[in-house]
Parts: structure tokens; sequence; C-alpha cells
């Protein structure tokens, strides 16, 4: 081994402060979980696999429902758009919690939080790969709904972005809550991760409007995003309007949700810097 | 004011650390001057890891104050961080990506500009060419200390901490990673801070020696000094007078005075 190279010590080689110091901290956490994800085929498979099956199932069901339902003749995509953007909130808050997770089977935190890199920059690097999950488990989800059925999401026009955004937002703000559980309860919470969004599923009303609910549940669905967000769809694929209403009610919702993950994040990690786990976290 | 802190890099005051009743590190003084290599010794569960982690801000202290390059650890980090690298076993790197991929990451991280230039630089320093494009997970335990210390250097840090960094190497691997660290040192005039088991090692690269027991500091001054004050032939023996409690020469007065210049 040798000393004989130098090209850090001049000042000019390094950058750590500036917008474009802290872009290329948020890309280094992007360029490790690209490296992860896009150099196995079989993470990409089954990021696909599972909305792609859901998507096939209900679109089955559909076929078998429509000869004998008006509503379900007018509106076909109905149960598969609905399928489609829920996975889009689950690959949203999946992708957050499962970037840390990878931290910590890796044994890696220590390593990242003493480099410079800020927990902002950290979230924001979750965030960007959640987005690339999602289009990635979504994305194939969407190609085969439209190969094998003729169904393309895009149908929905413009609103689909707002959907979308109001989805993957949503699920950051679980996400980013998720992360600050595991962190402040070890690897035992993991299943957390995978579970947490189911709890809201019933109250999201994904396949059916949210005046089915009980009347003492209905306000607890209006205080969820992804409801006001499925409403909206249905609206869209029924009525063939767009309801501001359900999209700023979302929106609105989403920036009190988002806070909220990123505090829990937050105090977890400053909890984990007084107990001193940042370094003894693993397997 | 301790006497060598004006020239110090590292200076700790009075720092604690608790867990609940459990006092890991109890009022530890001491300050590491800039350009020299010290070493942290103690038994296990002295304190040693605790100490680094306070260091680093990756642990905050219960009370006490730590600087390092003149920034007010944790609360300033950000500021020093960028100057400040480190290895430890409790830590790994991502095991599915290769050792290129895992040095342009923490390049990215630490913003270097040339950074295919300075990993070029780092693989070749640190004798890592053979398996640079291997997962990180399937090197073995001597290859992945090498990568951890050549993510270390990568940033060309100005503060060095070492946290066991030869534990796994066989003596001919240890041996090359200590003569690239003197090297380093010589070249970059980095501050090293060095926790060891290994008291050949400590004799070797050590200017000065700080010795922890239960989380105390017990003694302090250069491995001539200390193997001097306990009549004892070298470190090793040093060492386990400390750590078995023997030690009562002269404890109290290097203590509280930190390294003697």
């Amino acid at each position: 081994m040798s000393a004989t190279s130098r090209a850090v010590s001049d000042p000019a080689a390094v950058r750590y402060t500036g917008i474009g110091a802290s872009a290329r901290r948020v890309r280094a956490i992007l360029r490790r979980h690209a490296y992860l994800i896009l150099k196995s085929p079989t993470r990409i498979v089954s990021m696909m696999y599972y909305p792609t099956v859901t998507m096939i199932v209900w679109a089955f069901l559909t076929l078998y429902l429509a000869p004998t339902n008006n509503f379900l003749k007018d509106a076909p995509g109905f149960f598969i758009g609905a399928v489609l953007l829920w996975d889009v909130l689950f690959r949203g808050q999946l992708g957050v919690s499962l970037t840390f997770i990878e931290e910590f089977y890796a044994r890696n935190l220590g390593n990242l939080f003493v480099s410079p890199l800020t927990l902002p920059e950290y979230v924001v690097g979750q965030l960007a790969i959640s987005v690339v999950r999602a289009l990635i488990g979504v994305g194939g989800a969407c190609l085969f709904a439209w190969l094998l059925f003729r169904f393309s999401i895009f149908s929905l026009g413009l609103p689909l972005v707002a959907f979308f955004v109001n989805l993957l937002v949503f699920g950051w703000g679980i996400g980013l809550a998720m992360s600050g559980a595991i962190l402040r309860l070890g690897l035992s919470a993991e299943e957390l991760a995978w579970a947490a969004i189911f709890i809201l599923a019933p109250v999201s009303g994904v396949y059916y409007p949210i005046s089915v609910l009980p009347s003492w549940l209905q306000p607890i669905s209006l205080a969820v995003p992804s409801a006001h967000t499925f409403e909206g769809m249905r609206e869209l694929l029924i009525r063939g309007i767009f309801r501001w209403d359900h999209f700023f009610a979302a929106a609105a919702l989403n920036v009190v949700y988002l806070a909220l993950g990123a505090a829990v994040f937050a105090w977890s990690m400053r909890d984990a810097r007084r107990r001193g786990t940042l370094l003894q976290m693993g397997e | 004011m301790l006497k060598a802190a004006a020239s110090a890099a590292i200076v700790v005051t009075d720092l604690s650390k608790s867990y609940g009743r459990v006092v890991a590190v109890d009022r530890v003084s001491f300050a590491v001057r800039g350009g020299t290599t010290t070493a942290l010794l103690g038994g296990n569960g002295a304190g040693k890891t605790t100490t680094l982690s306070m260091l680093l801000g990756l642990l905050m202290p219960s009370a006490g104050r730590v600087t390092v390059l003149g920034a007010k650890m944790p609360d300033e980090r950000h500021r020093v961080l960028p100057r400040m690298n480190f290895t430890s076993p409790y830590v790994d790197l991502p095991k599915r990506l290769t050792v290129a991929e895992n040095l342009a990451v923490f390049a990215d991280l630490y913003g270097l500009r040339r950074a295919r230039e300075r990993i070029d630089a780092v693989v070749a320093d640190c004798d890592l060419g053979g398996f640079v494009k291997r997962p990180y997970g399937s090197l073995s335990a001597g290859q992945r200390t090498r990568v951890s210390l050549a993510k270390a250097v990568l940033n060309e840090p100005d503060v060095l901490l070492l946290d066991e960094p030869t534990a796994s190497l066989d003596p001919d691997v240890g041996d090359r990673m200590r003569t690239y660290l003197e090297r380093y040192q010589r070249r970059t005039g980095c501050t090293m801070l060095l926790a060891s088991h290994h008291m050949g090692e400590v004799e070797r690269m050590c200017d000065d020696v700080i010795m922890l027991r239960a989380g105390v500091v017990v003694d302090q001054g250069s491995p001539r000094e200390l193997i001097e004050r306990y009549g004892r032939g070298n470190m090793e023996e040093v060492f386990l007078d400390v750590a078995r409690g023997r030690a009562d020469v002269g404890l109290a007065g290097s203590a509280a005075e930190g390294i003697v210049q």
C-alpha cells in the first residue's frame, strides 16, 4: 500500500456547501439504491408482481360482472384504476420505509450519518427512491393492464397526475413515520412497514364510495387524503368531472400528514443520537 | 484550559454519557494535538467506542463539551464532518454493492469533484484492485477492513477516528495498513485518534495514549512515558496493569493535565 495520491487536498476538489453539494448527497442516496434495484431483475419483478396479479384478479372480476351490471358497463376501468392507484400509495409508503430498512440491514446508518449528509437530504433521497419504486411497480402493472385488458390508466387524463401525486405524498408521510418507528423499536417493527398501509384501506374507499361506511366512520374517512383521492377518481370515471374540492382537501391533509411523518422521523433520529443506537443497529 | 488545547484538533472537556443509571463515560477530559496519532486504550466496555461516537456527533453527551477542529459537537457537526471520517467494526457497507459502487456513493456524499481520480487513487493505495468489481459482501474480513479504510480516507480527512482498524487483519496486511496510515499522516498532516487492542500498533504509531477504565481517564502520556512510569517493558504490560486495576502509579496528576506536549 502506498500513500502517494493527492487529489482531495486541493480545496477546489471538495465541495460540501450549497445547493449543488446537497443535490450530490441526495444523488448519492439515489445512486446507492438504484445500484441495488437496477442490478437485480428479481427485485424489479417482485415490485411489479403484486400490483400486476391484483390488477388481473380485479380485471377478471370486472369481466365477469360487467354483462349484468350497468355501472361496470359504463365504467369498465373502475376496479383496475382503483387497484393501480392504491398501489401508488402502497409503493410510495413502502419505498420510503424499505430504503431505510436497507440501511438497517447493511449496518450503514453510522457511515451515512458521520458523512456530511443531513437528515433532510436523506429524506429527499428516500422520497426520490420511492418515486422510482412506484413507477417501476405501478408502471409494470399499467403495461399489463393495457396489454391484457386494453385498459389505459392514462385515459384518466391530466387528473391522473393529481391522483398520483396526492397518493404518493400520503404514502411518504406514512413511510417517514414508519421509518421513525423502526428507528425507535428496531427491526422487530419491520412488519409495520409492510402492514401499516392496509389499516387505511377500509376508510380510503378504494373500491366503494365512503357513503357506504357507517356514519360514525365517515368523518374518519374524510380525514384521510386517500379517501378524497378515490372519491375524486370515481367522480371522474362515472360522471366525467374532476372534483377540485376533493383535490384540495387531499392536498391540505397531505401537508399535515407529511409534516407529522417528518416530525416523527426527526424525533426518532434525535432519540437515536441520545440512546446511541445509530452504531448498534443491524440484523 | 488544557495545556494542549491551544493547538489541539480535538478537545474534550468533562465529557459524560449515562444510560439510565449506567455511566458509560464519566467526566472525561483530554486533548489531541493536531497532526499526531493518539491512542484511546481500555478494556472492553471501558468507554472507547462511546467516546468516539460522541466525537463524531453520532451520540449526544449527557454532559461536557467536545470540539473538533473548532466546531462544537454535535451541534456544529455539519461544519466539520466533511473534514472527518472513521472506521468502526460496528458499521458496515452495503453488501450487494461492489467496492467501486460503494466508493462512488461515498465520493458523492463527501462532495469530491474529481471522484473518479480519487477513487482510483485509494483503490491503488489500499490495494483493492483485485476485487474492486466484486460485491462488498463477498469479500473476506481482511478485504472488507481494507475497503472500510479506503472509505475512511476517501475525502482525505483532517481528523480520522479509527476504532480497531486492524482487528481482523493477518500480521502482513495489518503491517501494510499501519504503514499506509503512517505515510498518509505524514503526507496530509491528519490527526488520528485510534482505539485499539493491539499494543504493538500503539507503540509503533501513537504519539500519545489516553487510558480509560470504566469510563474514566486513568492515565495519559506518550507510550515511552507510560512504560517508564509503570516500570514495565512494553505497552501490553502497562495495559494489563491498568485494566486489572494495578495502576496506582501517577494516575490523577497526568490525567487532569491533558497530554503533555
